[in-house]
């Protein structure tokens, strides 16, 4: 019988299904951090029992670590207490931490694929929402609650009910100007923040083909945007490559053996899905979102629906987030002034981002009135940063590159937008309060807040980028 | 739930796709035990600048004429991180049932582990949930989870609900999914042992 990609991987780690309930899941790779994992560890130590499989879980401290001075120890009380929580407990049970101070530490959803612990074929859990990143090396990975990060702890094994799934097509050619982070905008701008929930989705087509691994993870992280469980898409040459010599791949004769087996990975030509879109990757522009959450966005040259475009049931939920967003409906989101750029999350810091951040910025300068922060995903990301003298390229342009972490994307450290405040960001949510108490956020592609952070306001990458047919992330450093 | 069935009043919330960012801010999940979050339920919603002395008049939580232990939210509640801190909030804060016509998959696995009951209804009948209370602020709802139907008291309205037969024995009995996950570690060691 035709396969999808999720049901080849999900067939082989049910070990059994409950009677009129969930399957019981086996879990590959299990990551935790400081924040969602302290309460699963206490319920081990109050059931005294120890952690099943140690070696499949890697921990790092991200949520709420400072990005400045990591050196020092944390200031803030409550957070240095979580930190030495989750230090203490990894020692205690033997799984091991890339802590502060680690040359791997660094935003879970970063570090598993850069140290190649994310491998196709495998299923992935971590106590983070935005688990479903690391989808985009063809595995089942999905964000859990600590409940369920203690059942892992405990059984290796969570209990979940099959997905529907549904397959996501962008076919075509993407504008230039125009990047992944703009092609998941538009798709949970069409399908709204709640369109996907209750599916697994596959991103598949020639659009989502043509991207590099780091591209195609900035699409699978915002899944959970569009309430979707997870998404992948199928391994090919590109993650392959990406994968081939990463710290924790296999070598050799072994690394072979894998890689035949993750050729097998795909949605067979016949496999049927739930449900299925089809995209034109050429009628998404770089997008900004407006209001209060992921589904709240336009294309930059589009305005804010005017109230005649918004269905009547909606209105008193769109009127709020207008009023908390300080914007008028039908007004244009080009020229909209911004007070922060945030370049960084687990969506957006990857090398690859701040090499695309650099290409546009290098020789300018950023606005007068505008701060801007650059937080790498990872300690790793730093240091090729630093190699490649993109560090220099910031600092000439007045932007602060800081330490790794989630940094300004939840603000659970330091680094929070002020009250009524404007933050064009890289990160995923644009909740109320986000980004810091009554902040407000517009979500955007690295590009799309490179340039603003140059002119301090948003507006349209496609007027900078120089026509290019296969690079949509070649930019013209001097316009 | 610890119980099959009850009656009470109801908080009505009705805004749409209410995150968990907005059950409970960021800041506040730093402690490390599972207690007392429940303070900080929808704290931004309910106070101005973060200040307890600055209650929001007009948030239905601070409104005097609304109480009880079933919250009813518009649909897509849930939505966002998988902190599971927002049903504990929920639950910290009193409440046992939260009805909504649509919950996103993460709070609604998180809820049913804490002893939180998310029940699912139609648009059609959530909205008579907010007629019944708008009409009456003490108006009452009932909740049979061992016939899985909800009941609009002053007007009789009723509707079924489901729930997968493990998690509603789970519910009735206060089983876990950690006590049935740990009763089959045999299975789940013998199916390494033929895995690689």
């Amino acid at each position: 019988m035709a396969k999808t990609l999720f049901d080849k991987i999900w067939d082989r780690h049910v070990i059994k299904q409950i009677d009129g309930g969930p399957s019981v899941l086996y879990i590959d790779e299990h990551f935790i951090h400081e924040v969602t994992s302290p309460q699963a560890f206490a319920g081990l130590n109050k059931r005294g029992i120890k952690v099943f499989r140690p070696k499949q879980t890697v921990a790092t401290a991200d949520h709420n670590v400072p990005t400045l001075n990591q050196h020092l120890p944390i200031k803030e009380e409550l957070s240095r207490r979580q930190v030495e929580a989750l230090k203490k407990n990894c020692a205690e049970h033997g799984v091991e931490l890339y802590g502060l101070g680690h040359p791997f530490q660094g935003i879970v959803h970063v570090i598993g694929p850069e140290l190649g612990i994310t491998q196709p074929g495998i299923t992935i859990v971590c106590g983070d929402s935005h688990t479903s990143t690391h989808g985009a090396f063809g595995a089942i990975a999905f964000g859990i609650g600590t409940s369920e990060v203690e059942m892992v702890l405990a059984t290796q094994c969570v209990l979940q009910t099959r997905p529907k799934l549904m397959r996501i097509n962008v076919d075509g050619e993407l504008q230039n100007g125009v990047v992944s982070k703009d092609i998941i905008l538009y798709i949970i701008s069409q399908i709204s923040a709640s369109g996907a929930t209750g599916y697994f989705v596959e991103y598949a087509g020639s659009a989502i083909r043509s991207l590099s691994m780091e591209a195609r993870m900035t699409i699978c992280n915002m899944s959970i945007e569009m309430g979707a469980r997870g998404g992948m898409i199928a391994p090919d040459e590109t993650t392959f490559n990406y994968l081939r010599g990463r710290k924790f791949v296999p070598q050799g004769a072994e690394w072979e053996k894998k890689l035949a087996e993750w050729k097998q990975l795909y949605s067979d030509g016949d496999a049927i899905f739930d449900k299925e879109i089809f995209i034109n990757a050429a009628d998404i522009e770089p997008m900004i979102t407006y209001g209060t959450n992921p589904g709240m966005g336009v294309g930059v040259s589009g305005h804010v629906p005017s109230l005649g475009e918004i269905n009547e049931k909606e209105k008193a939920s769109f009127e709020k987030s207008l009023n908390y967003m300080g914007l008028q409906p039908g007004v244009n989101m080009k020229g909209k002034k911004v007070d922060y750029v945030f370049i960084g999350s687990c969506t957006n810091s990857r090398i690859e981002d701040l090499r695309m951040v650099a290409g546009f910025v290098k020789g300018k300068k950023k606005a007068n009135d505008v701060q801007v922060w650059v937080v790498p995903g990872s300690k790793q990301v730093e240091k090729q940063a630093i190699e490649e003298g993109i560090d220099k390229i910031f600092e000439e342009a007045g932007f602060q590159l800081r330490q790794p972490g989630c940094s300004a994307c939840l603000g659970m450290n330091e680094d929070k937008i002020p009250a009524g405040k404007y933050c064009i960001s890289t990160s995923n949510r644009n909740f109320e309060g986000r980004q810091g108490p009554s902040a407000r956020t517009f979500l955007a592609s690295p590009l799309t807040a490179a340039l603003a952070a140059i002119t301090g306001e948003v507006g349209d990458v496609r007027e900078y980028v120089k026509p290019s047919r296969d690079k949509a992330q070649e930019v013209l450093s001097e316009n | 739930m610890g119980t099959v069935g009850f009656r009470s009043t109801v908080v009505p919330l009705n805004i749409e796709n209410v995150d968990t960012d907005q059950i409970i801010p960021a800041r506040f999940l730093k402690a490390t035990s599972r207690e007392g979050f429940g303070k900080n339920l929808f704290r931004d919603w309910r106070y101005s600048n973060d200040d307890e002395k600055q209650p929001k008049p007009d948030f239905v939580l601070n409104e005097p004429a609304y109480s009880g232990r079933i919250l009813v939210a518009a649909k897509n509640f849930g939505c966002g991180s998988s902190r599971e801190h927002a049903a504990w909030a929920i639950k910290d804060a009193g409440f046992d049932v939260v009805v909504s016509s649509f919950f996103a998959d993460i709070f609604k696995n998180n809820a049913l582990n804490n002893f939180l009951l998310p029940v699912q209804v139609s648009e059609d009948f959530l909205k008579k949930i907010f007629e019944a209370v708008q009409r009456d602020a003490k108006a009452e709802v009932e909740i049979n989870l061992e016939e899985q139907n909800i009941k609009i008291i002053p007007t009789g309205e009723q509707e079924a609900f489901e729930i997968n037969a493990y998690k509603k024995t789970c519910l009735l009995n206060g089983y876990d999914d950690i006590d049935y996950l740990l009763s089959i570690k045999p299975e789940i060691e013998e199916f390494e042992h033929h895995y690689e």
